[in-house]
């Protein structure tokens, strides 16, 4: 997984509360068994006025002008703007993988659906939690100057404004730990297999129904 | 002596207290049985790892997995914990069906598919292929096989792995680094939830149903109402639910924020379980069922967060909107944004109104469904099946219909509906009967809503383009579902006229 320590970059807007996986990234796209490219459909429905098939080239279809991710101002934009409950929805983890690759490295909302915050995580993608009222200013700041910035350092826990102001946030330190070094959690479960072992002796002895019924 | 007396009084006031503190603090919730059961290791950090019994894989969000696997050149940690299906690429229509992964006509599913064949095949996990008896949604199969039972941790890279906590359960749904996280260690690493009670008093009057029931809390807490906790579902009419009942209220827990929805173990649930096929036996069920009796809220549990409905009050529901928390009962008007206070809400309302193609203050009986879709993890079963089959019973589906998809929820359930003769009723009444999977809950297969067709639809989700590009779903219950393809829209089905 790739670090994330501090990232600096240009804000876009997603001005809707509740936007769910399937807007995020709709169905059609997760027939892939690949985990990259879904850049090109990330808010397909939102960001395109045709229905978008998988293996398309999407650089020839037809584009609704309105849409934030469609205009020069927001070009190169890494950083995501919206409002509570984001990424409301399915557990597809394609949703943080079209962030990603379409290249934003943070998320910033009042609010994150669980399974989504969860598969941020995972994936390199930093989501961050602020409150109502922040978010505000941070749109209003965003709207008023072309080219806004944040900068965004996670060992610090703080969003640095470009007027110089600084927000704090937090996030869990596991999660903060994974992210700052890059590291897979999966190699920092295994060198916890003893314990694994010895627990699943014991609730097999417990608990045998559980166990080698599915052959 | 008085003093004495006193001084006793006063040692077992201060006795008692101390006991009711410890035995507060003793008391747990459901949720917290089910934790400290299956609790590998807990960290200072507030992480854990918890471990996971049983596993479900479908095709949709285990390709990337397994192939994590191969780059790490690992291998599943436990074999026998997971168990695959495909269920949201497969095609209903019986034709197409027929010949299998090779008849998939769309390439792209028939490769997910067929990917999810290879890969159980060379990890050597069970599957149930896409026309084996027990292929179906996995959370349909799961419980019907007895695969999923009480007591146990259940995970599947999908959100509406809740339904399986419907048995006493602790299941939720998860993405696809953590299907490899589970499938290489057994475990999660979780932080612990916050305690939730739903509790829902009194009784559901005739023609109200669980689908009625789980829409009204949505409607009430709001899609973000259980963001971060783990909820219980408890009261008399849960209590009151059969088993499949308990299914659809807990598949929805997600659809209120909470990837965890669960009910406390009872009679019903242990003369479900009794008999399935991996289910324990003679012995073992003995000693299973000492443990699973354990499986409920002990009096003075804590809860972080209590709501309370009375049964009474829900009435038939119909979602207006593409949220699941735009809900009304069945005689309400579409809302009016110009009498929203709150801007992001107001602005909610007229986007969906908007997409929707719906007028604020038009009576939600007026809307016309041209597509209606029963099935889904939500209301597949053979309860909903009859529920739908009571009511189109002796009549046609209305000529403004375009197309009616009954869809079963899995080969058990398709079984059972045709030795009940439940699919001529739906067939006399020109309407599909279709082979199990998801479907058009979906339409990751060919069963899609065109551009601005209204759907009745017995599913989860009303976001835009869920069940088709422009499509327009509106969330009901079988019943309602069946009512609205006969009547042509949607109707109060308290007031329906079932033939004999």
């Amino acid at each position: 997984m790739k670090s994330f320590t501090v990232e600096t970059g240009i804000v876009a807007p997603m001005d809707r509360a509740n936007v769910d996986t399937d807007m995020i990234i709709p169905k059609q796209f997760l027939k892939s068994i690949k985990r990259s490219g879904f850049g090109p459909n990330l808010f397909d429905e939102l960001r395109y006025q045709d229905e978008g098939q998988p293996g398309q080239d999407c650089s020839q279809r037809p584009l609704k002008p309105d849409f934030p991710l469609n205009q020069a101002r927001y070009q190169g934009a890494s950083v995501l703007l919206t409002r509570k409950n984001f990424g409301c929805g399915s557990s597809r983890e394609h949703a943080p993988w079209a962030l990603d690759d379409y290249g934003f490295r943070c998320v910033i909302a009042p609010s994150f659906a669980d399974i989504f915050y969860n598969n941020c995580f995972k994936n390199g993608l930093l989501p961050i939690v602020l409150e109502e009222a922040q978010v505000e200013i941070l749109f209003q700041q965003m709207t008023a100057a072309e080219g806004y910035q944040l900068t965004i350092d996670l060992e610090q826990q703080k969003i640095i404004r470009p007027d110089g102001v600084e927000i704090g946030f937090s996030v869990e330190s596991f999660h903060r730990h994974c992210l700052l070094h890059g590291l897979d959690d999966i190699g920092l479960t295994l060198e916890h297999a003893d314990a694994i072992r010895s627990f699943e002796q014991r609730w097999r002895a417990q608990s045998p129904w559980l166990f080698d019924v599915i052959q | 002596m008085n003093l004495f007396y006193l001084k006793s009084a006063r040692r077992l006031a201060f006795r008692l207290v101390i006991s009711c503190l410890g035995s507060r603090n003793m008391a747990k919730t459901l949720y917290d049985k089910l934790w400290d059961s299956h609790l590998v290791q807990q960290r200072d950090d507030g992480t854990a790892l918890i471990y996971i019994d049983r596993h479900l894989l479908h095709e949709v969000t285990s390709p990337q997995a397994f192939e994590g696997l191969r780059l790490a050149g690992r291998q599943p940690w436990r074999r026998d914990a997971n168990l695959a299906t495909p269920d949201h690429n497969v095609p209903t229509e019986p034709g197409e069906r027929s010949a299998g992964v090779a008849g998939i006509r769309d390439p792209v599913s028939q490769l997910q598919v067929k990917t999810l064949d290879d890969n159980c095949q060379d990890f050597d996990i069970v599957e149930f292929h896409i026309n084996d008896a027990r292929q179906g949604i996995v959370h349909v199969i799961g419980p019907e096989l007895g695969a999923t039972l009480p007591g146990m941790t259940v995970v599947c890279g999908d959100s509406h792995t809740a339904t399986h906590g419907a048995l006493g359960a602790l299941a939720q749904g998860i993405g696809t680094s953590e299907v490899e996280h589970v499938l290489v260690t057994q475990c999660l690493i979780q932080t612990k939830m916050k305690n939730m009670l739903i509790r829902i008093n009194g009784e559901l009057l005739p023609g109200v149903t669980a689908k009625d029931a789980v829409l009204a809390v949505i409607g009430k807490i709001g899609t973000a109402g259980g963001a971060g906790h783990a909820i219980e579902f408890g009261g008399e009419v849960i209590r009151s639910l059969s088993m499949e009942g308990r299914m659809t209220v807990c598949n929805m827990a997600i659809e209120a924020g909470a990837r965890v929805g669960m009910v406390a173990v009872d009679e019903t649930t242990l003369e479900y379980v009794k008999g399935r096929t991996y289910a324990p036996t003679g012995a073992g069920w003995d000693a299973a069922v000492a443990a699973w009796k354990n499986l409920h809220s002990d009096p003075g549990a804590h809860f972080d967060t209590v709501v309370e409905l009375q049964g009474q009050d829900i009435k038939p529901q119909v979602t207006w909107g593409t949220s699941p928390e735009m809900v009304l009962p069945v005689d309400a008007r579409v809302p009016d944004p110009a009498t929203i206070e709150d801007p992001t809400r107001r602005d909610a309302t007229a986007r969906a109104l908007q997409y929707m193609g719906l007028e604020a203050g038009m009576p939600l009986v007026e809307i016309r469904p041209q597509k209606v879709f029963i099935g889904s993890c939500t209301n597949s079963r053979i309860e909903d099946l009859r529920a739908a089959a009571a009511v189109v019973k002796g009549k046609k589906v209305a000529a403004s219909v375009n197309q009616a998809l009954v869809v079963p929820g899995s080969g058990a359930v398709k079984q059972q509906a045709e030795a009940e003769g439940l699919d001529q009723i739906f067939i006399a009444a020109g309407m599909e009967w279709r082979e199990p999977g998801c479907s058009m809950c979906l339409a990751m297969n060919a069963d899609k809503l065109g551009p601005g067709e209204h759907c009745a639809s017995t599913s989860n989700r009303n976001f835009e383009g869920r069940q088709g590009f422009g499509g327009r779903t509106h969330l009901v219950s079988p019943a309602m579902a069946a009512a609205a393809a006969v009547a042509g829209h949607f109707v109060d089905v308290r007031e329906w006229e079932f033939e004999a």
